[in-house]
């Protein structure tokens, strides 16, 4: 991928400026550390070895912003002995981006255990970062053993229920979700009648322009339920967004990047900075996954989305630590 | 001489009677005197082991996580029974079932992991 130059694909089947297989191939090689954007109603891809040439503006679009997901601080088991380093290594490769975020976006599990130490920990990195505005929603790390209590009295002023809430930046609409709560035996992740209820009243009198990002911690598609990894009712939070031209949905849970387009929605689950899991049915369980050493922060990374007013999709660009 | 044979077997199958008795009436050892007994289920590679545990009412049960993640031990009803906190590795978690029924547990940050337990 290294070697791949600049790409202009200009399949536009449906009149809309959204060129669907040009996108999915751009998503596909997010993983290796592409950029892909849309400039001008053409998506454009750029390997990240090029990033050189590009002019930072053109790349930068109007909006930028990091989601980082599942620090776990507070584990310490093989499989990464050290998560507060490797959060630190992610906080670094964010300062060293080449157009600053305004924001990071937090999809969950920011503590391993719930403990107040790990949550204080995590703040006390996060405040290294040169974007100081953070959004979070809980992972259901961060609820146990109290109902998610400490989770809203630390970050959910403002929000509603369980924590969930929404803002705009930009002209972009953002909404947080929480789908961690009250889960049933033998289940997926739940958003719930009320988090449903509220999510449609909140998108009701937008326009269908306007750009939605949607951020969850567990997948708001089905990616593997035999392991938990999908949401029971998030068909029903998805039908309210039918009406918007674009929809971004960001994950976490599963620690590794998966991607999939349907219609206007791009979902898209970010790395863990703490410890890697398993690909669906490729191990016994979703648990850590050891991997030797050198290799650990080559699958640990942060996500970088820019977005260009006017344009249809957000570029959506993973990375590595290493 | 009819007489004398009478009564030894008379005799013999009162003595055979008696002892029949004195057998029947004997409490059996160890019926109604068996103190609760602890059992024990693992928890490993997100799962519960043995699934489906079945004890004797008034059994304690104590699960200890081996995995390398946190879990938790919650009741399906509706009220909850029991519910643990979350155990990290090597943490244990004990419920005594002192009414016989049908337990159906999960872990409350990873539902797909249940189990049952049922005292009897």
């Amino acid at each position: 991928m290294g070697e791949k130059t600049k790409d202009q694909i200009l399949h536009d089947h449906n009149n809309d400026g959204v060129d669907r297989r040009g996108f999915l191939k751009c998503m596909a090689w997010a993983g290796t550390g592409a950029l892909c954007v849309m400039q001008g109603g053409v998506l454009k891809s750029f390997s990240m070895s090029r990033m050189a040439e590009l002019d930072p503006k053109k790349m930068a679009g109007e909006l930028s912003f990091v989601q980082i997901s599942d620090s776990h601080m507070g584990f310490n088991k093989p499989a990464n002995p050290d998560v507060a380093g490797t959060l630190k290594a992610a906080i670094d490769k964010i300062n060293g981006l080449a157009t600053p975020p305004e924001f990071m976006l937090h999809t969950g599990d920011i503590s391993h255990l719930s403990k107040p130490e790990e949550f204080d920990t995590v703040d006390q990195i996060l405040k290294g970062a040169s974007a100081k505005d953070v959004f979070y929603v809980p992972g259901e790390h961060d609820l146990l053993n109290d109902d998610g209590k400490q989770f809203l009295e630390r970050y959910g002023k403002g929000s509603k229920g369980a924590g969930w809430y929404s803002f705009d930046k930009k002209g972009v609409h953002f909404i947080g979700l929480v789908n961690v709560l009250n889960l049933k035996a033998g289940g997926l992740g739940t958003l719930g009648h009320e988090q449903l209820e509220w999510m449609e009243e909140d998108v009701e009198h937008l326009s269908s322009s306007t750009p939605i990002v949607v951020f969850a911690h567990i997948p708001l598609w089905s990616v593997y339920p035999e392991w938990g990894w999908g949401t029971e009712d998030s068909a029903q939070a998805l039908a309210y967004l039918k009406k918007f031209g674009s929809v971004t949905v960001l994950n976490g849970h599963i620690h590794q990047t998966m991607q999939k387009v349907e219609g206007n929605v791009t979902f898209h689950t970010a790395m863990s900075t703490a410890f890697p899991q398993p690909q669906p049915g490729k191990a016994d369980s979703p648990g850590p996954m050891k991997v030797p050493a050198e290799q650990l922060r080559s699958v640990l990374g942060i996500t970088d989305v820019n977005y260009i007013q006017g344009q249809h999709a957000l570029g959506v660009v993973d990375s590595t630590l290493a | 001489m009819k007489t004398r044979r009478a009564w030894i077997a008379g005799l013999t199958t009162a003595v055979i009677v008696a002892l029949g008795l004195l057998l029947a009436g004997s409490p059996k050892v160890g019926a109604n005197t068996q103190q609760p007994a602890t059992t024990e289920v693992k928890i490993d590679n997100f799962s519960f082991t043995p699934a489906v545990l079945t004890v004797p009412v008034g059994t304690t049960v104590t699960w200890t996580n081996r995995d390398d993640i946190p879990h938790t031990v919650v009741s399906a009803d509706d009220p909850k029974m029991f519910k643990s906190k979350a155990m990290d590795t090597d943490e244990k978690f004990s419920y005594t079932f002192a009414k016989p029924g049908r337990y159906s547990y999960f872990c409350s940050v990873h539902p797909k992991m249940t189990g049952t337990i049922i005292a009897q």
